[in-house]
């Protein structure tokens, strides 16, 4: 059995009926556990006091942010060089969920840096990149919309989704060149390896209600894919049927 | 060298309108395309002058050989007739515009701009451009609309004479043009059969 | 491809809005900024590297759609894609002429609306530089953004959200050239990456510009 029977969409619909139950409650579970758990029963930061529990929100939404477009980029190649419907609509179906993480990322990172650095908005490289990424996913969003028939759709938002991608990278340096900026270093990330003793590591009383956390966000992120290309391939279907009742 | 289409299924925006089609056109040959308004003739000529991908079925002999003219004629308003065509010929790399020129009765206008021509006279500059591309084979979309009585004889003689150096024509037009060399292929036996678009098929 | 070229170039000086559009909306964002911000010399003469690159990011993208659209709209692009020139050399050439009656104006204007700006000595041969070299990016990444929306009746606006993003890099890297170079600051680094963005699009994206142009003519 090969993984592209899941190219199919009858196929995959039936699938992610299978899936979905399983995968949303998987994902709730870990939300809630991970969140009480961090907002409860997390001990405040001895510099940052309860402002830091907002990392169990914010942290999770940023990687999700990151990895849906990096998503969509997986699936705009499968398109382009296999051309499986299922592909695209995946990708169209991630956008929005990807812009809406972005937009938590920094809505949660303004509502941190308010009492932390003392302003809602800094033009931080990190804080910049995202809302760089934002407009990548305006734009790429706004392309799907505003071209009828979907097969050139996909097409051109596919390209769009590969050039975008190496301008964001571009993007990303670019913007870390301009200015230092103020915001921590990835320390989740080196707490990740938890091999590290220095001193900006988080400790695991913090690290394992955010891996719990941010597991719910990629479950809750995988779950909202499956639901929403399920949707956009059964409006296909509508549209395909309306079609074949016009000519027929 | 034969221009042949075998088993050729063609569709616009998706929707199959022709399916089935084949026909060989030898040089020195015409092809009239007849069928209904809307029944693919465009499409077909499209997809042969290599726009747009058949759906099914193989072309060969197009390619670099084809000189389309559609119904926009891509004309300049800001450019004489002169520089229109000289721009046509060293795009496709010929010398020599004053053929096309004296073909289709257009050195009087030659001075004036593209933009100020009547449709009839934007049209014969349209066609002149066929001649300078210097190519074998011509696809033509419905070549003489907006032509009048004489004109259309300069398009027929300019075609004859084009098949008479070997060329090639295939054409999608109502008007007999009086060809002795043209066949006519009634595309209406090639309709699809009412179906849901390609790239539809796999959500049905 | 020269018949391409020049038929753009002579089409741009006849229709009138090749050169002088773009120059002229250039000039009214340089003067109305000192408007919006105030008169103060020090201040305009901090902004000013800055300022020229927005307006002469702005005044490129106001004439984007010109690049395609008209060949459209006329059956042009059709004859062009049958023509023997392949559409990556089509696209190029295009970008090339928009940089000529678009980009390159600006270059040369830019100096000149420094003194509007109170822009330092040093200022004058950076933002030149700067935008010398940064512009044809501009104008490729430009093309690619008006081959995604040919096809579309009002893709003005979604062209201006799609092309804004790709220019992020260019504008940073530009206008940190000009910035440092009026500080008297080294100019090494941000240099070599505007002209490593310039070169790498101007090779590579007009093979993403074809393919876009491809598919839109379907």
């Amino acid at each position: 059995m090969s993984i592209w029977e899941y190219a199919n969409p009858v196929k995959f619909i039936r699938t992610a009926d299978r899936v979905l139950p399983w995968l949303s409650g998987a994902a709730v579970i870990c939300l809630v556990t991970g969140l009480i758990w961090g907002f409860f029963f997390t001990p405040d930061d001895f510099r940052q006091g309860s402002t830091v529990k907002i990392i169990y929100l914010h942290v999770p939404a940023a990687l999700m942010a990151i990895n849906a477009w990096l998503m969509m980029l997986v699936a705009s190649l499968i398109w382009i060089v296999r051309r499986h419907h299922v592909s695209a609509l995946a990708a169209r179906a991630a956008a929005p969920i990807g812009a809406t993480m972005t937009v938590i990322a920094l809505a949660t990172g303004a509502i941190w840096g308010q009492p932390m650095w003392g302003t809602w908005w800094a033009w931080d490289p990190r804080l910049t990149s995202f809302l760089i990424l934002f407009l990548f996913y305006l734009g790429y969003m706004a392309l799907w919309e505003a071209i009828e028939n979907d097969d050139t759709a996909a097409d051109l938002t596919a390209i769009l989704c590969l050039v975008g991608s190496v301008f964001a990278i571009l993007s990303r340096y670019a913007v870390n060149f301009w200015n230092q900026g103020l915001h921590q270093g990835a320390s989740v990330m080196r707490a990740g390896a938890l091999a590290g003793d220095t001193e900006e590591r988080v400790s695991n009383v913090f690290a394992i209600p955010l891996f719990v956390s941010i597991a719910g966000f990629v479950l809750l992120f995988v779950a909202l894919v499956f639901l929403r290309t399920q949707t956009e391939i059964r409006a296909r279907r509508a549209r395909a049927l309306l079609a074949r009742e016009r000519v027929a | 060298m034969d221009l042949v289409a075998s088993d050729l299924t063609v569709a616009r925006g998706g929707v199959p309108v022709l399916e089935g089609v084949g026909f060989t056109l030898s040089p020195g040959r015409a092809l009239v395309l007849r069928g209904p308004n809307g029944s693919g003739k465009t499409t077909l000529l499209r997809t042969v002058a290599g726009l747009q991908p058949p759906v099914a079925g193989e072309i060969i002999g197009a390619g670099e050989r084809i000189a389309y003219a559609a119904h926009a004629d891509g004309l300049k308003a800001m450019l004489s007739v002169v520089e229109n065509l000289s721009f046509w010929a060293a795009v496709f790399g010929t010398q020599g515009i004053d053929d096309a020129l004296s073909a289709f009765n257009l050195e009087e206008l030659a001075g004036r701009a593209a933009g100020t021509l009547s449709a009839g006279q934007k049209r014969r500059l349209g066609l002149a451009r066929l001649m300078v591309t210097g190519r074998p084979v011509w696809v033509l979309d419905e070549p003489t609309v907006s032509l009048d009585a004489a004109s259309v004889a300069l398009f027929a003689e300019a075609v004859r004479a084009h098949l008479g150096q070997g060329g090639a024509a295939l054409m999608a037009t109502h008007i007999d043009l009086g060809l002795a060399e043209a066949e006519i292929l009634d595309v209406t036996g090639f309709r699809a059969k009412p179906r849901a678009r390609a790239e539809d098929e796999a959500f049905l | 491809m020269r018949a391409l070229l020049l038929r753009d170039l002579v089409l741009a000086v006849r229709a009138g809005g090749g050169f002088g559009l773009g120059l002229a909306f250039f000039l009214i964002v340089t003067v109305l900024v000192p408007f919006g911000v105030g008169p103060e010399t020090g201040l305009l003469t901090r902004i000013a590297p800055g300022i020229l690159w927005i307006g002469a990011l702005l005044a490129c993208l106001l004439s984007l759609d010109r690049i395609l659209a008209l060949d459209w709209e006329d059956g042009s692009l059709d004859l062009l894609a049958t023509a023997p020139l392949p559409l990556e050399a089509i696209v190029s050439v295009k970008a090339l002429a928009h940089w000529i009656t678009t980009g390159l104006p600006l270059v040369l204007a830019a100096p000149v609306l420094g003194v509007l700006l109170s822009l330092p000595g040093p200022g004058y041969l950076w933002v030149f530089v700067s935008l010398a070299l940064g512009t044809p990016a501009l104008s490729v990444i430009g093309t690619f953004g008006a081959a995604l929306t040919v096809g579309l009746k009002r893709g003005g606006l979604l062209m201006s959200l799609l092309v804004l993003p790709l220019y992020v890099p260019t504008l940073i890297f530009g206008a940190e050239v000009a910035r440092r170079g009026t500080e008297g600051l080294s100019v090494q680094s941000p240099l070599l990456m505007l002209a490593g963005i310039s070169f790498g699009v101007i090779a590579a994206l007009p093979f993403a510009s074809a393919a876009v142009l491809r598919v839109n003519l379907r």
